[in-house]
């Protein structure tokens, strides 16, 4: 075991990736020399050499072009998006294209490629550098969804992603980078779509992604001060969703709440309270919450953004408000 | 090393010679192409015609069939060692071959084959949709088959294909089967992607047909990263990415032009200059007079403008672009000017367009221009005959699979979205 920053881990998951398959190569802006904005890449260049890891201009329909070209014909390129909100000038790319390819060819072309990227708020960039905009690839089939709460989860989950032999959007949550945890020693590998239940309990189900896990763990701490013993699960990956986890939470606690970082409408939180609604309604005791930023862009001051997305006490409202 | 910058930073980037408007009126040191004949008998037809267009152009001359990396002419102030267009990076040294002709005669009998192939194919598939058989779209590329041929034969069979939603030509110079291609125009179960894709998305992995796209401008930019894996992996594969005039102005050609710069990628770009977007005249909307080649020099590439009615032409320039890019010294972009003689989709009869100006370019049709050719230097017309002879039957063979062939299972709905085979998003 080894105490490691969310941060290090990305460039340790890359690494041991990069070690394990030389078709693996590392595509972004700054990434290489710079060792990333979020020096989340540093020593990969050094490792690895300028041909597996490219400093590329500012290019985003670009860099996901050749990432996706490449995973076509052999290579299973890892791409950066510096910040999740580039997605919107790069999104043909990643909606049209490497999430389409697959099916449009009835199964010829396979594109095993990892986009990375730097998601969410918490740091107090604005509303152009700190959106979660996980639901918008979930929304796209073709697209796996992960996104990891831990140092260990990175390295785990980003292993996953590679290995998998579909497109994977990695949502590296900004705010987690300086965050630490206990990582064990050796190559780590993980299994998309397995939530891991952070914390268990029997009154509520409290479903998180992300950097909101951590901050329902603090909620369900709390929680247990009025007596009350919520799970939290962390979801890990939104797809493949782990709905038989949830369930299995849900039929034990009667109620639910999820707890969101993207903007209200048709964040996944909605996905997951429209499951549990059709599929375990005799279970539940009570509303299904969502506790999510609200309907709006994310502000930059500290008092604002620290207003509009989803605090601790806001989740002990939210489970307080399922359970009345 | 590939992969790395294709230039150091010594080798500053080339200064552009001047912007579109003088370079195409009185283009320095830039003859037409010997040997080619260039599609200049339109080209007052085309300006009359652009006239009401009042787009920054409208005063250009189309002398378009002006190619070849300029003579030097140097914006002024410029610094002294500043290279001129096509002669500071990627391009350096490159220039389309001068005559044509020289292909050997089996290679003339096959492009012509192919020509022919795709015209015979094309017109076939346009009755199928006016009869009803073809389902909701398709661009044909008749009167465009010059470039596909011509690229297609000069290609090794490990090259890549990228294509547009009219590609279907490109699809058949790889070698699909046409009854494949047209069963996926019909909606069928033996369609090339069981009728997934549709006209507008064929792909042949096998064939190394990579793709027809149907976002303008994407696949330039998934080109370069089959042209990236190619050269990482040292396979000596070469990429072509074939698009049209319009997408010249779309974000993703300029993106992929400078990135396929950056890293000398071994692809070539193909723009299949047409004259026309959808409905609108590509010099109305453009800022250049020449979509793509006015753009080259921005990318340190040369300016190469090619007839692309003449499949002799473009073979010549195919070959030589190729082997240029296979020996590693980095991508280049040829226009090759071409005009379609239908409209843009469907049943589109293209009424837009000025009349003489279809007549002019109908009159420069690359298939009977060729085939005259070849009787002129001695092919037995008789031969020509039994050949079209032959494809007439083997499309009449497609077209009949086709209809035997049923509709695809339902089942497909939901297949190969994930690599497990299905569309599972849940556990
Ligand atoms: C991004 C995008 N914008 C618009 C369209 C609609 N569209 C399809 S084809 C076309 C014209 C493209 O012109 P050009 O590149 O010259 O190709 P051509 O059809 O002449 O071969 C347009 C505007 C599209 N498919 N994609
Ligand atoms: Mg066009």
């Amino acid at each position: 075991m080894a105490e490691m920053t969310y941060r290090d881990a990305v460039a340790a998951a890359i690494a041991q990736e990069m070690a394990h398959d030389p078709s693996v190569v590392l595509i972004g802006e700054d990434v290489g020399a710079a060792g990333g904005v979020f020096k989340a890449t540093v020593g990969l260049l050094e490792k690895f050499g300028p041909n597996r890891v490219v400093d590329t201009p500012i290019s985003e329909q670009a860099i996901l072009g050749a990432a996706m070209g490449a995973a076509m014909t052999g290579l299973r390129p890892v791409a950066e998006v510096m910040f999740s909100d580039f997605f919107a000038v790069c999104w043909d790319i990643v909606a049209n294209e490497i999430a389409k390819a697959r099916y449009m060819t009835n199964g010829q072309v396979s594109l095993p490629l990892v986009i990375r990227t730097a998601n969410g708020g918490g740091v107090r960039f604005g509303a152009q550098h700190s959106q979660s905009v996980e639901s918008w690839a979930m929304s796209i089939p073709g697209l796996k969804v992960v996104a990891p709460s831990t140092p260990r989860d990175v390295i785990g989950l980003f292993a996953a992603a590679v290995r998998d032999p579909d497109p994977v959007i990695f949502f590296e949550q900004k705010s987690l980078y300086p965050t630490k945890g206990e990582v064990e020693e050796g190559e780590l590998v993980d299994e998309l779509g397995r939530a891991s239940t952070r914390r268990q309990g029997t009154d509520v189900t409290v479903v998180a992604l992300a950097a909101m896990v951590p901050r329902a763990l603090d909620a369900a701490e709390a929680l247990a001060q009025e007596g009350v013993s919520a799970e939290v699960i962390d979801l890990r990956s939104l797809v493949p969703l782990d709905v038989t986890t949830i369930a299995g939470s849900v039929a034990r606690t009667g109620h639910l709440v999820t707890v969101e970082e993207n903007p209200r409408l048709c964040g996944w939180g909605a996905e997951v309270a429209s499951i549990v609604a059709e599929e375990c309604l005799f279970d539940l005791d009570g509303p299904i919450v969502r506790v999510t930023t609200p309907h709006a862009p994310l502000p930059a001051a500290d008092a604002l953004e620290d207003a509009a997305m989803p605090s601790v006490a806001r989740i002990v409202e939210g489970v307080r408000r399922s359970l009345a | 090393m590939f992969l790395s910058r294709s230039r150091s930073g010594a080798e500053a980037p080339r200064g552009e010679k001047g912007v579109s408007r003088q370079a195409a009126e009185a283009p320095p040191g830039q003859g037409p192409r010997p040997g080619t004949e260039g599609p200049t008998g339109g080209a007052d037809e085309r300006a009359e015609g652009r006239e009401m267009s009042a787009g920054a152009t409208s005063s250009v001359g189309p002398e378009r069939d002006s190619g070849g990396p300029p003579g030097g002419t140097q914006l002024q102030g410029a610094a002294p060692d500043v290279p001129a267009a096509g002669q500071g990076a990627a391009g350096r040294g490159w220039s389309p071959p001068a005559g044509t002709g020289t292909a050997p005669a089996q290679v003339r009998i096959s492009l012509y084959r192919q020509m022919a192939t795709m015209r015979a194919f094309e017109k076939r598939a346009y009755d199928l949709f006016l009869e009803g058989l073809v389902k909701g779209t398709s661009h044909l590329g008749l009167g465009q088959e010059a470039i596909a041929a011509g690229f297609g034969e000069a290609m090794r069979p490990g090259d890549y294909t990228f294509a547009t939603y009219r590609g279907h030509n490109h699809c058949l110079a790889r070698g699909v089967p046409m009854a494949r291609i047209m069963g996926e125009l019909m909606g069928r179960s033996n369609g090339l992607m069981a009728g997934k894709g549709g006209s507008m998305h064929l792909t042949s992995v096998e064939h190394n047909m990579m793709g027809s796209y149907a976002i303008v401008g994407a696949h330039l930019t998934i080109a370069n990263g089959a042209a990236w894996s190619a050269k990482l992996r040292g396979s000596g594969q070469v990429t072509v990415c074939f698009f049209g005039d319009g997408t010249t102005n779309i974000g993703a050609f300029h993106e992929a032009l400078n990135f396929a710069s950056v890293y000398s990628l071994p692809v070539v770009f193909v723009c299949e200059n047409n004259l026309w977007m959808e409905y609108t005249p590509i010099q109305s909307v453009t800022a250049v007079a020449r979509p793509a080649a006015d753009r080259a020099g921005a990318y340190g590439l040369p300016p190469v403008v090619i007839d692309g009615n003449d499949a002799d032409a473009v073979y010549a320039v195919a070959s030589s672009a190729l082997e240029w890019v296979r020996s590693g010294a980095g991508p280049l972009l040829i226009e090759a000017l071409t005009y379609r003689h239908g409209g843009h989709s469907r049943a589109d009869p293209g009424k837009y367009r000025p009349e003489d100006e279809l007549s002019s370019w109908l009159a420069r049709d690359p298939l009977p221009r060729f085939r005259a050719r070849l009787v002129e230097s001695g092919t037995d017309p008789a031969m020509l005959d039994a050949i079209d002879l032959d494809i007439d039957a083997a499309v009449a063979r497609a077209v009949e699979e086709c209809r035997a062939s049923g509709p695809p299972d339902t089942n497909l709905v939901t297949a190969d979205v994930f690599a497990d085979g299905g569309a599972t998003w849940r556990r």
